[in-house]
């Protein structure tokens, strides 16, 4: 804590993790995360932690199953299609309420795509993405210094609530450098209070079990009721979102990570030439700001969801909105990254719309 | 006086078990039950459950038990020993878990000489499925999705996981036995017990495969499956050990350090 450093924004996520008690790290190389695993095989070891290179995306969840279920604090990452292959696990992670942290560095989809930064593994990060009824935390990092902060807050809400959180980020956050100070004390993991689910030494207690299937009619369901009723409370207390000039806004940007901050870049050009443009930016993507949108859009008309995909986001301010604003999409999939002075022309044609 | 000869491990829970009439994952689960007990090892074991039919391991053995996904287990184990060193992990898979969809993380975790050990059930077919081919169902044996009989130009030949495993560095311990016969039952339990203590001395992998009847998606009586466990299975997969720790008593150790100043 206090001390400015200038990272870049794979190895302030892995520098983070690290601080905030992170222990274990299973991944698979891919680009253009690769920064993340690299570090972490020097850096685990010196604090006593484990650094394994899996042999698959596939292993690599499995692993964190269990490591986590074993009650460690647990990280891998990717980027697209490896967090495609992790999935399964996740699901699995999901339906067993283990807490583990994954980061997904956002390249150019679909299939093998490219490895230019983009946003379309919106979908795949805040509906679940795996099978089943299940929800993952999902946060947004715009920054490296909120890169390096995120993990911290991401196990915190892990172990609260038992759940799957990831940071949701792309290959340009995660490849530029920034200064950042760590805004947390770091965390030393054998000092976390004992985790009365996690398996290991049993002496002097029953025995534990730590599955997510149960094949009793009628007892599933009830299993996933009770993850439901969690998904309710994280829905009421946990939603992040930044606003900036919306009181008197007549057109309301919305938009996550690096397209955040090209549409601020176009908020602030936009007011220059006395434009009212008004800044949401969703900082948990799955719990969504739902109610402060819906509020918003009870004055301001006219909502532009800008991002580097193809109308991921844009669907969830659809669902906030429910018809009382006019909802526009600028997206650009696949690598293409709008700038400020674009989008402020989107915005100017909708000013006429 | 009454002397008890013979009762219940700690190792199992007081759960009925639900398999079938004639297979051998009863008398493979007390077996693993027994040794786990006899080395005094149940408070800090953890057991890993597959897919299959034998996924109610987790209510069967007596000691903390996880169930992941299928053919995931060496995966889940590597995690599980790799923060929990004291702990002895075990993870009980069959055919279709171990050497099919999970043939990846088989291979892995024993090239990296995970300290783990591997209970693998091998009865040549997919069980709670129904009956479909596995990948260790012998040539011409029928199953749901073999109805002629397996053709090797079509579906391959089954694959002899000792064998391919013994060709790796890392593993400590590789042994094949069988529980069809009272005598060989006794011989499977030495090899499992062997197994965990190559755990325990942390000496590295070990696996040891055992041969398992199925009458009911063999869609044959219990004394028939005995009987082509013995003239069918036993000369495609013949039991005994392929790697054994003798000669190796010193745990794996790192040579990073040589191999930086050879560069």
């Amino acid at each position: 804590m206090g001390e400015k450093l200038l990272m870049k924004g794979n190895e302030a996520l892995a520098e983070g993790a690290v601080r905030a008690g992170c222990r274990f790290f299973a991944g698979y190389p891919i680009t253009p995360q690769n920064e993340i695993p690299e570090y972490l095989s020097w850096r685990l070891p010196e604090v006593g932690g484990t650094f394994i290179q899996a042999e698959s995306e596939v292993a690599a969840i499995n692993m964190l199953f269990g490591a986590s279920a074993c009650g460690a604090r647990v990280m891998t990452s990717s980027s697209g299609p490896g967090i495609s292959l992790k999935q399964e696990g996740i699901s699995y992670i999901s339906g067993a309420n283990l807490p583990i942290f994954y980061a997904n560095v956002m390249r150019g989809g679909p299939g093998l795509g490219n490895i230019a930064p983009a946003q379309g593994d919106y979908f795949q990060a805040t509906r679940g993405g795996g099978h089943g009824d299940y929800r993952v935390i999902v946060l947004a990092p715009n920054s490296v210094s909120e890169m390096g902060n995120f993990p911290k807050r991401c196990y915190d809400l892990a172990e609260k609530y038992r759940i799957a959180t990831m940071v949701l980020t792309d290959g340009l956050l995660g490849q530029m450098m920034e200064p950042i100070e760590f805004d947390f004390e770091a965390v030393e993991p054998s000092k976390l209070p004992e985790k009365e689910w996690a398996l290991g030494n049993a002496e002097g207690r029953e025995r534990r079990v730590i599955r997510s299937y149960d094949l009793k009619p009628g007892y599933l369901e009830k299993m996933t009721l009770k993850l439901e009723e969690k998904y309710k409370k994280i829905e009421e207390k946990e939603v992040g979102y930044e606003t900036v000039q919306v009181e008197d806004a007549e057109v309301l940007l919305v938009a996550y990570g690096t397209s955040s901050r090209i549409s601020k870049e176009a908020m602030i050009l936009g007011r220059k030439e006395g434009i009212k443009i008004g800044f949401l930016r969703p900082i948990t993507l799955w719990p969504f700001p739902t109610k402060v949108l819906s509020q918003l859009s009870e004055r301001i008309k006219k909502i532009l969801t800008v991002e580097m995909s193809l109308g991921q986001l844009v669907e969830d301010v659809r669902l906030a909105v429910e018809g009382k604003a006019k909802v526009y999409l600028h997206g650009r999939p696949s690598g293409g990254i709008p700038t400020g002075e674009e989008v402020l022309e989107v915005v100017k044609s909708i000013m006429k719309d | 006086m009454e002397k008890k000869v013979f009762e219940r491990t700690k190792g199992l829970t007081e759960i009925l078990m639900r398999y079938c009439p004639g297979c051998g994952h009863g008398v493979i689960h007390r077996l693993v039950a027994e040794v786990i007990e006899e080395l005094g090892i149940r408070k800090r074991t953890i057991g890993i459950a597959p897919v299959g039919c034998s996924v109610f391991a987790d209510e069967y053995f007596n000691c903390d038990m996880i169930q992941p996904a299928h053919g995931r287990g060496p995966a889940v184990a590597t995690g599980m020993k790799r923060v929990k060193p004291d702990c002895i992990v075990f993870s009980y898979q069959g055919d279709g878990d171990l050497a099919s969809i999970g043939m990846a993380e088989t291979i892995h975790s024993a090239a990296r000489g995970e300290r783990i050990t591997i209970i693998f059930v091998n009865n040549a077919i997919y069980g709670m499925t129904g009956g479909q081919m596995a990948p260790t169902t012998l040539i011409g044996m029928k199953s749901t999705t073999t109805p002629f009989g397996r053709d090797p130009r079509v579906a391959g030949y089954p694959i002899k996981i000792c064998e391919l495993l013994s060709s790796l560095e890392a593993p400590a311990y590789l042994a094949r036995v069988s529980v069809h016969k009272p005598a060989l039952v006794l011989k499977a339990k030495k090899a499992i017990k062997k197994a965990f203590q190559v755990q325990m001395d942390d000496l590295g992998f070990s696996l040891v495969e055992i041969i398992s009847p199925c009458p009911t998606d063999w869609f044959v009586t219990p004394l028939q499956a005995i009987d082509y466990v013995e003239k069918k299975m036993i000369p495609y997969f013949p039991l005994g050990e392929f790697k054994t720790p003798e000669g190796k008593k010193e745990p794996l150790k790192a040579e990073t350090q040589k191999v930086v100043e050879k560069v």
